[in-house]
């Protein structure tokens, strides 16, 4: 059997157990806090296997491990970024979140302001960061199908972000959080025990020597001893300064972004009490601190034994060193049977976690058109909540279209890369609304549309005008050259612009509401009047 | 559900409390130092990678270096706090909390 059919085995039996649960939960989906919140009634330790299942996405698995292999020193930032950024959502956002909100990130916003603006706001800006994160997603698949198929024509490559694309709508659709919860859940769990048997099979090999590995993969990486050093990847002689700064925007969007994504921040929603939110992100810190240092493993393990050239021929980005690693462990260890094996496996697993992560951000997304922008700006509030479902189960349809279309077109991206521009987005647009809505007395409406509005314009109008879009020949546009922002990550100028633009809206506008922030702040501190999990 | 039956001026009143104070006070004064320390910690970090390579590239033990090191105690430190702020809340803020929660509801009924 080739490692192809037996991918696909695995996969497909993948697909079968969680689609059995996804059709199970929707059996138990009766009301909307069912729907977007899976009831709150899932324990701590569970939710943390399910945000570490989200958040663990084909960028931090087959991006990380990619960059590492590629770069070196400088792709394990990524990691660091991605993990000291928990802090912020434990320390300032989990738990007032869960106390004050409903179903998505609006509804915290929303709480103290005139709600159709802000809700407007909001509602804009999680689609386009989870369209942002979708897109990054779908080229993962991408390049996993060109890897284990053979299939390099762009029809095939087209074909199978199509395929993934239908069935995490349908996860989504038919399950709602329960189900997308549970898909995470598994997810995890697959991907926590894939990635630890390739680091246990590849320390083993270098006899549990760090210091050994890390030697070998400098050798192979054809960089020598610049390969464990910052600077391969940012701020090299051809990049000058900018490079420099684009490392510094590129750490302050991974550290403040994660607090800023909606497909996260509704994870919050889904336990029972704020006491919980905060127990499953301590259960999340410590899975999802546990995954990147396996990827240090996996990313240096994969330069040592593949070679950065052999990654580098099979995927310019990088996005297939850790199946390609998994082959020659696999082989290297076993014989050809065992590579074979290992590749399939770790394969489904890749496919798995894509999945699961485009399931999560769909949800969050239509979640957010259907209950902010549908419910609460277009009928004003006078929906039932069984209309307000069906048009969360269309939109998730058509958001999944467009994640399927734009998916086709930025191939050539690092996954991780392009996961990082939409936590810049996430931490420009939504984080500076977020913490002055918990924080800030005086925060007002103005405040809160200004900040999300020029935080998401200014992210995405540098996002297009530079070197990503255009004018190198990695860019999503070849053939023409209208970039004059230097560098690849927009937030070290749109955050600040974010926090700023907020700052100087509020200032500007009298309106001000204490009672409500009082509310805010005893309901946020204390849990009184916070959602109840529903009991069924 | 619980909140409508509230009068607005019931939290503008327990906000006004001591014992609310407290509980505000409490969380705030460790909440908010922690994050500007292991923002600053992070940043050094990132500042220290673009800009002091030299350093960084000081080999320590083998091939690891002083970046590898300090990277893996950027992991270090998120543990350690994480754990800090359970410890915090379990023993400062958590009963506080569900002691002016049950007075709040119970006062509701």
């Amino acid at each position: 059997m080739s490692h192809t059919t037996l991918a696909t085995v695995l996969f497909l039996l993948f697909v079968v157990g969680t689609l059995a649960i996804t059709f199970w939960a929707s059996r138990q989906n009766k009301t909307a806090a069912d729907y977007y919140a899976g009831g709150r009634a899932f324990s701590a330790a569970q939710n943390g296997l399910a945000i570490g299942g989200d958040y663990m996405s084909a960028a931090s698995f087959l991006g990380i491990a990619g960059l590492i292999a590629l770069y070196g020193y400088d792709g394990f930032l990524y990691s660091i970024g991605f993990l000291v950024a928990w802090l912020v959502a434990l320390l300032l956002v989990a738990e007032l979140m869960r106390n004050s909100g409903k179903y998505t990130m609006a509804d915290v916003l929303a709480f103290r302001m005139s709600p159709r603006p802000v809700r407007t706001a909001a509602g804009v800006s999680t689609i386009v960061v989870s369209i942002f994160y979708l897109l990054a997603q779908m080229v993962g698949a991408g390049a996993l199908v060109g890897l284990l198929l053979g299939i390099t024509s762009d029809s095939g490559k087209a074909l199978t972000i199509v395929g993934v694309g239908i069935l995490m709508i349908v996860y989504v659709v038919v399950g709602g959080m329960k189900g997308t919860t549970w898909v995470q859940i598994v997810k995890a769990v697959l991907l926590m025990g894939g990635a630890t048997l390739v680091t246990l099979l590849v320390l083993g090999k270098y006899g549990f020597n760090l210091s050994g590995l890390i030697g070998e993969a400098a050798a192979q990486s054809g960089k020598g001893k610049a390969f464990t050093e910052p600077g391969l990847r940012y701020g090299t002689d051809a990049q000058g300064i900018w490079g420099k700064f684009d490392l510094i925007s590129l750490g302050l969007a991974l550290v403040l972004g994660t607090a800023g994504l909606p497909h996260i921040l509704i994870r919050f929603y889904t336990v029972p009490t704020a006491k919980d939110a905060r127990k499953s992100v301590l259960w999340g810190i410590g899975i999802i601190g546990t995954f990147y240092l396996l990827t240090l493993v996996l990313g240096f393990g994969a330069a040592a034994m593949v070679g950065s050239e052999a990654i580098r021929t099979e995927n310019a980005a990088g996005n297939t060193a850790a199946p390609q690693l998994a082959l020659a462990i696999g082989e290297a260890i076993f014989g050809d049977i065992g590579g074979t094996i290992l590749l399939a496996v770790i394969a489904a697993v890749a496919f798995a976690t894509i999945l699961a992560v485009v399931a999560g951000l769909t949800l969050a997304s239509s979640s957010s058109f259907a209950h902010d922008l549908y419910a609460h700006v277009f009928k004003r509030g006078n929906v039932t909540e069984k209309q307000e479902i069906l048009v969360a189960r269309v939109s998730a349809f058509v958001i999944g279209a467009v994640a399927i279309g734009l998916g086709i077109l930025a191939q050539a991206q690092n996954v991780a890369f392009l996961v990082a521009l939409a936590f810049a987005i996430a931490a420009s647009g939504n984080l500076p609304a977020i913490l002055y809505s918990l924080f800030w007395k005086r925060f007002n409406t103005a405040g809160a549309v200004a900040s999300i509005y020029g935080g998401l314009v200014s992210a995405l109008v540098l996002v297009i005008f530079s070197p990503v879009v255009s004018g190198r020949p990695t860019s999503l546009i070849k053939d023409m050259d209208f970039h004059w922002f230097p560098m690849e990550n927009p937030g070290l100028f749109s955050i600040p612009i974010g926090f700023l633009c907020g700052y100087i809206a509020t200032r500007m506008s009298k309106e001000y509401n204490d009672a409500k922030y009082a509310e805010m702040e005893v309901r946020s501190l204390t849990g009184v009047g916070a959602e109840k999990a529903s009991t069924h | 559900m619980t909140t409508e039956q509230h009068d607005s001026s019931v939290y503008e009143q327990i906000r006004a409390t001591d014992r609310f104070q407290e509980l505000r006070r409490r969380y705030r004064s460790w909440a908010f130092p922690m994050t500007v320390a292991f923002l600053v910690w992070y940043l050094l970090y990132v500042v220290l990678s673009a800009f002091a390579r030299d350093f960084m590239a000081i080999k320590v033990l083998g091939n690891i270096n002083v970046a590898l090191i300090f990277g893996l105690l950027q992991f270090v430190s998120t543990f350690y706090i994480s754990w800090a702020y359970a410890r915090h809340s379990a023993a400062k803020l958590d009963p506080l909390a569900d002691e002016l929660r049950g007075e709040i509801e119970k006062a509701d009924k």
